[in-house]
């Protein structure tokens, strides 16, 4: 008697429901999620979802949205190869496969009567935007909350208007940095590990979420150790090839880990033994 | 009543400095101000002071003829502003503009340099912490240079 | 034709001769008989229409990127350890069709694949490869997600095992604690036996439905020194094995070598070829294809065997994470022998030797663990002799 077996490659279709572009060559898609009946979250901020293009292919990309509005799912993407540069070509009523939500989330519950401090780079402010709307839906039971946030210019700065109503909120402190500027920027301009030691939390008393290229990620962790927060209170979010999303296809192996199953997010103390090593 | 000698031990750059070298340097030292786009020195001009900021933000910034001014990065209060003071032909290599309302010590590079002459005790802790703030901006200005977040194709 | 019911773990002797009448019960019961035979120079594994086609009196001749088949005269069946290729294939197959999907609208639907599946009897299983079975059931069948169609092929799978008696140059299960001799996840596990002009099979039933098919075959009761043969051949052939490797401590040992300068030797020698992966009867990598018909209102998905040589393996924007030869092996037998532990418990090799027999350039994993691990212990003692 065969106990059937639920497989997990198989795509459901979803309707897009709004397309934005967020830079020149980043985008958001939101997706109406038809599976979601409206019990219990949708996903765990920090999560990615499979978005397959009909006929194109499959990538896999963040959930970006607000996990209290599971019945949206928002993806933000950069155009880097065949699939995103078909996807940004995406219409309200095309349809996307979806397979997920997977990974590992952003440990918010860790975090509870302490200090959190977000660190992005880049296009790494789109993982962790979730985990901010979760910590704010439950605003009193943190500590302080900083936002520190770098990229390359002015003109690659995602959710701006957002960023600004996060900038005017008093219980939220928010740093954005650029490499460049031209000569009218008023912020300020420096990598984004520059704003970590004069940035209000209490090293002993903080978690730390780092979302961001692997090199900046490495830099920002030695700058929050120097800072004296500990290798246990970090997390970051790793990535790597995928091809199935859900442990199978050995493609995003990293030292012992599988990204797609025990990360992305991990705990630094627990890969500190083979992060930054060359080509693991 | 707060005295300039109080103000500039609290300041970080000074912190743990014994105090008689902490009264040589009150002595070379001013209290400025500055209004929002106000240039604080350019490029090519004599070097001949640093200064400590004390509050407001200020811009850095390279002219480039195609680009027009290029900020290469921006210092907050705490920060050190100069150190062409110390590094003989003694000329700015670059643009230092006020970006809001700045208060800072300006601290005067060639009374400065004569008293570490004098003193190279006061001249050795002065050029240890230079040393510091030195190799941060390097290291932050290697990142900036790795353009982390740019996709190589 | 039933005889008398067989219980489980007993012993019966069946004459060589008679070895068909097994393969006809499994026909009977609507399995395909997979077995090994001589084809192009090697013993492949294919479906098996009679007992014949078995390579009686073959064995193979292994060496560091070497393998020639050899007439022994003899008429042993099962004497070949291992195949050319391991068993793999028929229970994870190196192309399959995942699903296909078809234009509906502005949107499209979904048609998952729906066929039989298919009930193979795997016969001649060397104890190697049945442990290969177990580390594949703990990847692909008991994580949180799993694959469907090994899950499915493997419940169906009748296995019937071999004890292995003539261990080759290039083996190493012993070392590995996977052989040689069969002990679980078999339904039968044959032992044969040649006495002067006598060749039989001892034949052991490891489950109800392996007691089942085994009534259906003409067998007697062993004697005591028959009953024995098993766990004698079996010992002499853990005596004999050609190759070792010395397991303790080897997840640190490899952990702590990462960086070694060693890596870059190997990476010098190895072409990335990925033949280790293709032969190994554990490696599980697959990658994902998604392609559509020319008017664009077809697609399919498949799946397909894929080896973490390649240089896209670890492609991610910008380039290939691990781009030199030296970290692409580094991975592989890195993999093979610490990470696999942390990740199912276990290690994931066998000890097999079908990677040193397959190399092109005859690199032999075992001798490399040899030497990274020599390495070390050699400098810790120039350390301590020059104090």
């Amino acid at each position: 008697m065969a106990v059937s077996v639920e497989d997990p490659m198989l795509t459901r279709p979803c309707r897009v429901q709004r397309m934005r572009m967020e830079t020149s060559d980043t985008f958001t898609i939101e997706l109406e999620n038809p599976c979601h009946n409206g019990a219990g979250p949708g996903f765990a901020p920090g999560q990615f979802n499979m978005l397959y293009l009909f006929g194109v292919g499959e990538v896999p990309i963040s959930i970006c949205g607000d996990p209290a509005r599971p019945e949206v799912l928002v993806h933000t993407t950069r155009e880097v190869g065949s699939v995103t540069r078909a996807m940004r070509r995406l219409r309200p009523g095309d349809v996307l496969g979806v397979r997920g939500p997977f990974g590992t989330g952003w440990p918010v519950d860790e975090a509870v009567g302490k200090d959190v401090v977000l660190i992005a780079g880049g296009i790494g402010l789109a993982p962790l935007r979730p985990a901010l709307y979760a910590l704010l839906e439950r605003r009193d039971e943190f500590g302080k909350i900083v936002l520190l946030y770098g990229t390359r210019s002015p003109d690659d700065l995602l959710y701006q208007r957002e960023l600004e109503k996060w900038r005017a909120r008093f219980d939220l402190n928010v740093y954005v940095t650029v490499d460049r500027a031209a000569g009218r920027w008023r912020g300020n301009v420096g990598v984004v590990t520059t704003l970590i030691p004069g940035a209000p939390f209490d090293p002993l008393e903080t978690v730390a979420f780092v979302c961001g290229p692997e090199v900046m990620m490495r830099f920002t962790v030695q700058e929050l150790e120097r800072r004296g927060v500990a290798k246990e209170a970090i997390y970051v979010s790793m990535e790597r090839n995928m091809k199935c999303g859900v442990g199978l296809c050995g493609h995003c192996q990293f030292g012992p880990f599988f990204v797609c199953k025990d990360g992305p997010v991990f705990q630094y103390s627990k890969i500190e033994p083979f992060f930054g090593k060359r080509e693991v | 009543m707060e005295t300039l000698e109080r103000i500039l031990a609290e300041h970080p750059f000074f912190e743990g400095l014994d105090p008689r070298h902490l009264k040589a340097i009150e002595d070379c030292a001013t209290n400025v101000r500055f209004k929002p786009d106000e240039y604080i020195f350019r490029e090519g001009e004599e070097a001949n002071w640093f200064y400590l900021i004390r509050q407001g933000q200020v811009a850095l910034e390279v002219f480039h003829l195609e680009q027009g001014s290029i900020i290469i990065q921006t210092l907050g209060p705490g920060d050190v502003l100069g150190w062409s003071w110390l590094i003989p032909p003694y000329r700015w290599r670059f643009d230092a503009r006020a970006l809001e309302h700045v208060r800072a010590f300006a601290l005067d590079g060639r009374c400065l340099r004569t008293k570490c002459d004098e003193s190279p005790e006061l001249g050795y802790a002065l050029l240890k912490r230079f040393a510091m703030v030195l190799e941060q901006r390097l290291q932050a200005t290697r990142l900036q240079l790795l353009d982390l977040y740019s996709v190589r194709r | 034709m039933a005889t008398a019911a067989v219980s489980c773990r007993e012993l019966s002797v069946v004459e060589a001769g008679d070895l068909s009448h097994l393969l006809d019960a499994l026909e009977r019961r609507g399995y395909t008989v997979i077995g090994p035979q001589v084809r192009d120079g090697v013993v492949v594994l294919d479906v098996l229409h009679s007992a014949p086609d078995l390579p009686a009196g073959w064995s193979e001749v292994t060496g560091n990127g070497r393998y020639t088949l050899k007439r022994t005269g003899g008429s042993f069946f099962f004497r070949c350890t291992p195949s050319a290729q391991s068993w793999k294939a028929w229970l994870y197959p190196p192309k399959l069709r995942l699903w296909r999907a078809s234009r509906e609208g502005s949107g499209f639907r979904v048609v998952p694949e729906d066929g039989p599946i298919p009930r193979y009897a795997l016969l001649g299983v060397h104890s190697c490869d049945l442990h290969a079975f177990l580390r594949l059931d703990a990847v692909l069948g008991q994580g949180k997600y799993r694959d469907p169609v090994y899950t499915a092929r493997r419940q169906e799978a009748f296995i019937i095992a071999v004890t292995c008696s003539e261990p080759e140059a290039n083996c190493f299960c012993a070392s590995m604690g996977t052989g040689p001799r069969p002990t679980e996840g078999y339904d039968l596990c044959i032992t044969e036996v040649q006495e002067g002009r006598r060749h039989y099979l001892l034949v052991e039933a490891g489950s109800e439905r392996g007691s089942e098919v085994l009534s259906d075959v003409p067998r007697t009761q062993p004697d005591e020194k028959q009953a024995s043969m098993p766990g004698v051949l079996a010992n002499k052939a853990a005596a004999r094995m050609g190759r070792t490797v010395d397991l303790h401590g080897i997840r640190e040992a490899l952990y702590t070598r990462l960086e070694d300068r060693y890596w870059q030797e190997i990476g010098k020698r190895c072409l990335t070829c990925g033949n280790c992966t293709m032969v190994c009867p554990t490696c599980f990598c697959t990658t994902v294809e998604d392609t559509t018909d020319l008017v664009g209102s077809q697609a399919e998905r498949t799946r397909r065997w894929d080896s973490c040589f390649t240089g896209e393996f670890t492609y991610i924007v910008g380039g290939s994470l691990r781009y030199s030869p030296a970290a692409r092996y580094r991975q592989w037998l890195v993999h093979k022998f610490a990470a696999w532990q942390d990740q199912f418990g276990t290690p994931g090799c066998v000890g097999c030797g079908r990677c040193i027999t397959w190399c092109p350039v005859g690199i032999d994993i075992t001798e490399e663990i040899r030497a990274l691990r020599n390495g070390a212990q050699k400098s810790k003692e120039e350390r301590n002799g020059d104090a």
